[in-house]
């Protein structure tokens, strides 16, 4: 059976994060040791905070260059998936660098953050299979990705933006999956089994 | 697209039980919560509101073991609320898989609670709960799950919370809660206009045409409903068929 691990570094809640991969019939970890991360055969990288206090958190235990240099399947869950980028505006901070791209802060023109059920649109990726266009999924986040030539999948608050990222073994996504009823569980399944 | 209007089954738990009270008094049985919470969760409900009116009496212990099967089993966010008075309890509730807690009677004993809880775990798990009642002109807030008037005014109080931090309001009207007579849409679209956070109308809900006037002419974001759920006399997959039917976004 393959090796799930759920990187741990002390921002937000991975109970939810477990439990769904657990309801699916699969055995995960939770780790905050870099070893483990490293001889996962998937990783879940989640995060729930702030970006620049979790960075400190990652390069503390050293995990900012561990998940960057993982070659097998990893999906970064909604700050999880800010961090992959180059940059944050939430606290000026550097991220991962794994996407060359630079997460901004949504304006004020609308209640932020933007928290509930949106429709994800102009999906391309083996993660929305049995994903049908317009399908809603649960996104709280007051930061975004904008729309770039890695966005797997949009949605719309304000403008469009990358509701889902993906560079080689690299997934990202902003709405919660595990929080997200059938649509969210199917798409957990479907990066299972890459 | 824009955020789907929410509809949020609210459990009252009494010793990991559901219960339901008509004007906050008389409570009956109305199951198992693990099992009410599944069954909402896959009927299509969009969040899960537990609220726990015997936290103060219950060991704490007791009520993170419910927490954690209710996280075992729903696939959608859900808030706990009830007694909720310090960082520690937010902090070991949202370890146990809650996604928001619920505040009411502590934050209007300290309201710089809501700041504290705001800046530890980010405002979008903060919901100031406010239940009030009209009181001539006024609508004056009570606490302590209704029981104790404060000397708070609905309007002002709101406010306040938003200011401090709150990431929600939901707000109870203890005049409409539980006569299924609809909801206090007045007072509802007064708070949403006040405040740039997320209002959930709360109190009275009877019909499906409740839930439109509550999202329409109250302004609401999210409604929420207890007994009419409980008791099967609205179903929430018909309800959503009903305001998609009215033009209301819905999941």
């Amino acid at each position: 059976m393959s090796k799930i691990v759920i990187v741990e570094y002390g921002a937000g809640n991975l109970f939810s994060v477990r439990v769904a991969i657990e309801r699916l019939g699969y055995e995960v970890v939770c780790s905050a040791d870099p070893r483990v991360v490293r001889e996962a055969d998937k990783v879940i990288f989640p995060g729930v905070g702030q970006a620049a206090a979790a960075m400190r958190q990652l390069r503390e235990s050293g995990m900012d260059r561990v998940i960057p240099e993982l070659k097998v399947p990893v999906l970064g869950i909604c700050l999880g998936m800010q961090l992959m980028c180059a940059y944050s505006e939430e606290g000026d901070t550097e991220g991962l660098g794994i996407f060359p791209m630079r997460v901004k802060e949504f304006g004020r023109c609308s209640k932020v953050p933007h928290m509930g059920w949106n429709g994800i649109r102009r999906l391309k990726s083996g993660l929305f299979d049995g994903v049908v266009e317009g399908d809603m999924v649960y996104f709280v986040h007051s930061y975004c990705v904008p729309v770039g030539e890695y966005t797997i999948a949009t949605c719309d608050y304000q403008m469009a933006f990358s509701a889902a990222i993906r560079k080689d073994n690299f997934w990202g996504c902003q709405f919660h999956p595990e929080k997200s009823a059938g649509v969210g569980e199917k798409m957990i399944e479907n990066f299972l089994k890459m | 697209m824009v955020l789907a209007k929410r509809i949020i089954p609210c459990l009252d738990v009494k010793a990991g039980r559901t219960v339901k009270g008509v004007n906050f008094e008389n409570l009956r049985d109305a199951g198992d919560i693990v099992e009410l919470a599944g069954r909402y969760s896959e009927e299509g409900a969009d969040e899960l509101v537990f609220l726990d009116i015997t936290a103060s009496f219950d060991h704490r212990g007791t009520r993170l073991e419910w927490v954690e099967r209710v996280a075992r089993q729903v696939r959608i966010p859900f808030t706990v609320g009830g007694g909720i008075s310090s960082e520690r309890d937010v902090e070991a509730l949202l370890k146990k898989g809650a996604d928001k807690v619920s505040v009411n009677s502590s934050v209007l004993k300290d309201p710089g609670l809501i700041d504290r809880l705001a800046a530890a775990f980010g405002k979008q798990c903060v919901v100031v709960a406010v239940d009030a009642r009209r009181d001539g002109e006024e609508w004056r807030v009570y606490s302590h799950g209704g029981r104790v008037a404060t000397d708070r005014e609905l309007f002002s109080w709101v406010k306040e919370a938003e200011e401090r931090g709150a990431g929600e309001i939901l707000f109870t009207s203890m005049d409409h809660d539980g006569t299924h007579q609809g909801f206090a849409c007045e007072a509802t679209g007064r708070v949403a206009d006040l405040v740039n956070i997320p209002v959930i109308a709360s109190g009275g809900a009877g019909c499906p045409d409740d839930f439109y006037e509550a999202l329409t002419r109250g302004k609401a974001d999210a409604v929420l409903a207890a007994g009419v759920f409980h008791f099967g006399q609205i179903r929430i997959p018909e309800l959503k068929c009903f305001l998609k039917g009215k033009g209301i976004v819905v999941r």
